[in-house]
């Protein structure tokens, strides 16, 4: 960010300034550009501020959780599962598996939901249902998620008659669908139309250029899109609290509660237990570490994916 | 009368209430080079464009008349098996960006779902790109991406493209206009030997490359067919006045 405007003002500052002193040479002028340049140098230093403060809470959130977090990991705080109360020791096995099953679950549900309603909006953008689903899309993004999770509690939950790993994967999934459809969209609408042209003159049906011209084109895109509605959701707690509800066992079972690291943070930090406040940063710790993965591998795939027209 | 491969008879094509081509009749000679010239929207795209019916893509278009392809109605063909009787090559080289040079020839039997053999796969890249003057230079580099070729390699790679499909007509809209000189000549050398091979259709707004290259010579104006004849014919002795007009770059 420094780089690019230093360039700026190498450009800005000379470029008046040989010339314009030369030509007028009343002082008037002078201190006007004096003043010029002072203007320029503290917004610059005021912008660079500014930015720094913004990165400033980043840092200290990962500062925190760090050295609160990591004196608790280790081999078996990753592996064993929950011990009860009394007892020490113990870990989040179950959490991590959780929060990878769920993950698993919406992304099963939402991913090709999500695709399919880009690919449409996309094709499509200027018709009055296409109007519509744009409106919802916002309106969904908007939505608090602990009203999703009652929602779902209402949907899913009651008539399935308990909380259930199902559940919680489909409240998240409703959480991940604007992001992908959105992401979605995006990129297919910057996919030349001359390509889709290209395709057809071939004689390929309409379906299959989309399915295997358009989408592979814009894969990179997509995939961005979904590893970060991923990243998103790894970290919601409110709409499990009512659909996936938490398990201190192990458990494979997707019609039964499940737990995840989110829960177990919050689960562990309500506790009047010391030890367990350290659990809740350390799974904290791994909860980051996680977004953070997903966040890195979305950069690296719009990097290495990226077609060139 | 000579045989036609191709014949535009009474056509006219609409974009909602706009009529863009009045009355169109043309045909079309075998194993001959046809340019459509003509002002800037004057209608000559759409023209070529209903001959393989992608003209269908924009919302409101619609047509009246015929064309015919070997005496058969294209509007009672299906359009993608009409597709893959006449091949496109496009204003600006499109080779597919995700494929190989080699995936790229033989794009329109893999899109489609149609299975080669290894061997018959790599007869038709070689032939088609021999046909287009690119083997000798993409043929140790069949499997990077066909982007990272130069602009006319990359048009002469959507020529092999179009070809490997064995059309019976090849549209060429406007095929050099997004090329360099030399570029250029080089694709106009090579439709004039493809002739042999295919009939080909070549919409130009350049007056010199339709005397280098063509046959015949279509010149459309406002939507209206002005002449049709030989090139040579029309280019010395034009019959109508805006044709002369035209050729002598009183308009245009």
């Amino acid at each position: 960010m420094d780089t690019a405007q230093d360039i700026e003002n190498d450009k800005i500052i000379p470029f008046p300034s040989p010339v314009m002193i030369q030509e007028d040479k009343t002082i008037d002028n002078k201190t006007h550009l004096k003043l010029r340049i002072i203007k320029d140098r503290l917004f610059k230093y005021i912008v660079i501020v500014f930015s720094l403060l913004s990165f400033l809470p980043l840092l200290l959130i990962l500062f925190h959780i760090t050295k609160n977090g990591i004196s608790v990991i280790n081999w078996s705080f990753l592996t064993e599962l929950p011990k009860p109360i009394g007892e020490i020791g113990g870990g989040i096995y179950n959490s991590i598996i959780g929060s990878l099953m769920l993950i698993l679950l919406s992304s099963i549900i939402s991913i090709p939901l999500g695709i399919s309603a880009g690919i449409y909006l996309a094709e499509a953008n200027k018709g009055r249902l296409s109007n519509i689903i744009n409106l919802c899309i916002v309106v969904l993004q908007g939505t608090p998620s602990i009203v999703i999770g009652i929602i779902t509690y209402l949907w899913v939950v009651a008539p399935l008659g308990g909380f259930s790993a199902l559940s919680g994967g489909i409240a998240l999934s409703i959480m991940m669908l604007p992001v992908i459809i959105k992401s979605t969209e995006e990129t297919l609408k910057l996919i030349p139309y001359h390509l889709k042209e290209a395709s057809l003159a071939l004689g390929v049906p309409y379906y299959k250029t989309i399915l295997k011209v358009i989408l592979p084109t814009g894969i990179s895109g997509i995939m961005t899109g979904i590893l970060l509605s991923v990243a998103r959701i790894t970290g919601e707690t409110a709409p499990l609290l009512f659909t996936a509800f938490g398990n201190q066992f192990l458990n494979y079972n997707i019609f039964k509660p499940i737990d995840s690291l989110p829960y177990r943070i919050f689960y562990y930090a309500m506790s009047p237990y010391p030890e367990w406040h350290g659990f809740a940063w350390g799974a904290s710790f791994i909860l980051v570490v996680i977004v953070l993965a997903f966040n890195l591998i979305a950069r690296g795939v719009s990097a290495k994916w990226k077609v060139q027209f | 009368m000579e045989s036609s491969v191709l014949r535009i008879e009474s056509f006219s094509a609409f974009f909602g209430e706009n009529q863009v081509l009045k009355n169109i009749n043309i045909n079309i000679t075998p194993n001959k080079i046809t340019a459509l010239m003509g002002p800037s929207g004057c209608g000559k795209t759409t023209l070529i464009r209903c001959i393989n019916r992608m003209h269908e893509l924009i919302p409101h278009a619609r047509v009246s008349g015929h064309i015919y392809l070997k005496n058969k109605d294209i509007y009672e063909m299906e359009p993608i098996a009409l597709r893959r009787k006449i091949g496109m090559v496009f204003q600006k080289p499109n080779p597919f960006p995700m494929m190989s040079i080699y995936d790229n020839v033989i794009a329109g039997y893999k899109l489609n779902g149609i299975k080669l053999k290894k061997e018959e796969a790599d007869h038709i890249v070689e032939r088609s790109l021999r046909d287009a003057a690119l083997w000798n230079e993409v043929k140790d580099s069949l499997h990077r991406k066909g982007t990272f070729l130069s602009g006319g390699q990359q048009q002469r790679l959507c020529i092999a493209r179009a070809l490997a499909m064995n059309p019976e007509i090849l549209l060429l809209d406007e095929p050099t206009s997004a090329l360099d000189p030399k570029s250029t000549a080089h694709i106009e050398e090579l439709v004039v030997e493809l002739k042999q091979n295919v009939t080909m259709l070549l919409v130009t707004h350049n007056i010199a490359q339709a005397a280098r290259v063509s046959d015949f010579t279509a010149f459309i104006y406002l939507g209206e067919l002005i002449e049709f004849g030989p090139t040579e014919k029309m280019f010395t002795v034009p019959k109508d006045k805006r044709t002369e007009e035209y050729l002598t770059g009183k308009f245009g």
